[in-house]
């Protein structure tokens, strides 16, 4: 993940403006926090906090076959679509792993677009091309455009016009194009931002200007990580990989197996009827003390029984939190497990999700 | 970054403060700051014995963990207990509340190998 970062997206320099601590990630610069991850995260659960996104890929699909090729692509059932909705799906290899978790939204009756993780873009770009059927159109426009999201419950103060959850428009923000979809990676209400590249400067100041009295924040990938880890949503390259399959990962809900024909769907035919092996499950730790962090190994009554592949110490919980994928024997809701830190045990207690519940 | 002249640093961004036979040891301004939120600290324990270098207690933010090292050979004799309930002390004053243990040194000419502030000021390209 931390490979030569050579990339800026067009906010760089309004990062730097504003004392960002900069990290590369996934092949791009990225403020990981401006001041405080905590206090980041905060902003976020209790007013409003804006993250730039420019990194993610995105894509534009067209063409007659897109929509019928697509849906043999990805994992969800893009036929559920109406214009202007989205949903969240998967676009897997030959053996029903991993490659991205992504967003797809049907923009016009024959145009969707794909918002895909940064990291896993080019290969995104490169399995889609290598499939690609009939007139079905497959470009990327990560160059021109960026993305901001703007998550909070003081959301609705920013915005005149929203759209309805999960759906996205096109509309003028202060004399800027965008499209702003309903959507997010932290649990509280909030949108995504798309622009222009040329508007990056302008459409952020804007909003930091017009949030000021809503305590909005800018905040880095430091709190990105923190909010999703609560709401126990996956982090590609950590919980979500191409050796694992979205139904040991938990996500059966994103795939549509009724759908006659996609990458991936015979494994995870096979899977829902022997049962995966492991299943990623959120655990909890039951005493204050060290928080979990990825490759701890975990255990079952003294026995290895999994690996850790998120953990930090929650923001609003003030305590460890973390998610492991575990034998599925183990993988139960009220399971006590241990979590070995540094050769020492820690008792922990598997839990539902989300790890966070608004009160 | 605050870099006070009258602490010895490591390369490691421990500050060290002589106190007679003693020294006490925290991390740096500097060092707190790339750390970002302190959330825990495991305190070394009362009475072990430690080699230069070595490490002796974690620092955890958020984002990771760290290991804080034994700028010289000694013995800890006194462990801020407070930062148990309040790590983000070493956040808010690293060079104050925030400090970490205290050792009891072997041989004071081993401070000789520490780091001035001028030295670690350039370290850290300040």
């Amino acid at each position: 993940m931390t490979d030569t970062a050579t990339k800026k997206t067009a906010l760089y320099d309004e990062h730097v403006k504003l004392g960002a601590k900069m990290v590369p990630f996934a092949g791009w610069l990225m403020p990981v926090q401006y001041t405080s991850i905590v206090e980041e995260h905060q902003a976020v659960r209790k007013n409003v906090g804006m993250f730039d996104i420019s990194h993610m890929g995105q894509f534009i699909v067209s063409g007659n076959d897109a929509r019928i090729w697509l849906n043999t692509m990805l994992t969800n059932n893009i036929d559920k679509l109406e214009v202007g909705q989205g949903q969240y799906t998967f676009l897997l290899n030959n053996k029903g792993g991993i490659i991205d978790d992504l967003i797809a939204y049907r923009i016009d009756n024959a145009k969707f677009l794909l918002v895909v993780n940064a990291s896993r873009a080019d290969e995104d770009l490169d399995w889609l091309k290598q499939h690609a059927r009939g007139d079905a159109k497959i470009e990327s426009r990560s160059a021109d455009f960026g993305g901001v999201a703007i998550q909070g419950p003081r959301i609705g103060e920013l915005f005149s016009e929203l759209p309805v959850r999960n759906h996205i428009v096109d509309l003028q923000f202060e004399g800027m194009p965008i499209s702003i979809a309903r959507t997010g990676y932290t649990g509280e209400d909030g949108v995504e931002v798309f622009f222009r590249n040329s508007d990056a400067s302008k459409l952020w100041n804007t909003v930091l200007e017009k949030g000021k009295t809503l305590g909005l924040k800018p905040c880095g990938l430091g709190s990105r990580d923190t909010l999703r880890l609560e709401m126990c949503y996956p982090l590609n390259g950590s919980d979500l990989s191409p050796e694992r399959n979205p139904i040991e990962a938990g996500l059966g809900f994103f795939i549509d197996l009724a759908k006659p024909n996609f990458i991936g769907r015979d494994v995870l035919l096979k899977t829902k009827e022997n049962g995966p092996r492991e299943k990623l499950v959120p655990f909890k730790m039951k005493d204050k003390g060290p928080p979990p962090r990825p490759h701890y190994v975990v255990f079952e009554n003294g026995e290895r029984v999994g690996e850790v592949t998120s953990g930090t110490l929650s923001p609003s919980l003030n305590w460890g939190v973390g998610m492991a994928y575990v034998s599925a024997p183990s993988a139960k809701i009220g399971s006590q497990i241990d979590i070995e830190i540094r050769g020492q045990k820690f008792p922990a207690t598997i839990e539902k999700k989300p790890l966070y519940k608004k009160s | 970054m605050n870099v006070p002249d009258d602490l010895l640093y490591t390369e490691s961004h421990e500050w060290i403060k002589r106190e007679g036979d003693k020294i006490r040891v925290g991390i740096t301004d500097h060092a707190q700051a790339e750390l970002t939120d302190v959330v825990f600290v495991e305190l070394p324990k009362m009475d072990r014995q430690a080699n230069a270098k070595e490490a002796i207690a974690v620092v955890e933010s958020v984002k990771a963990a760290s290991d804080i090292y034994a700028p010289v050979k000694g013995t800890v004799v006194e462990a801020n207990k407070a930062l148990e309930a309040d790590p983000g002390l070493i956040n808010r004053e690293p060079f104050g509340q925030g400090w970490i243990y205290v050792l009891k040194i072997d041989n004071p000419d081993d401070l000789k190998n520490l780091k001035d502030a001028t030295a670690y000021k350039k370290q850290i390209g300040g």
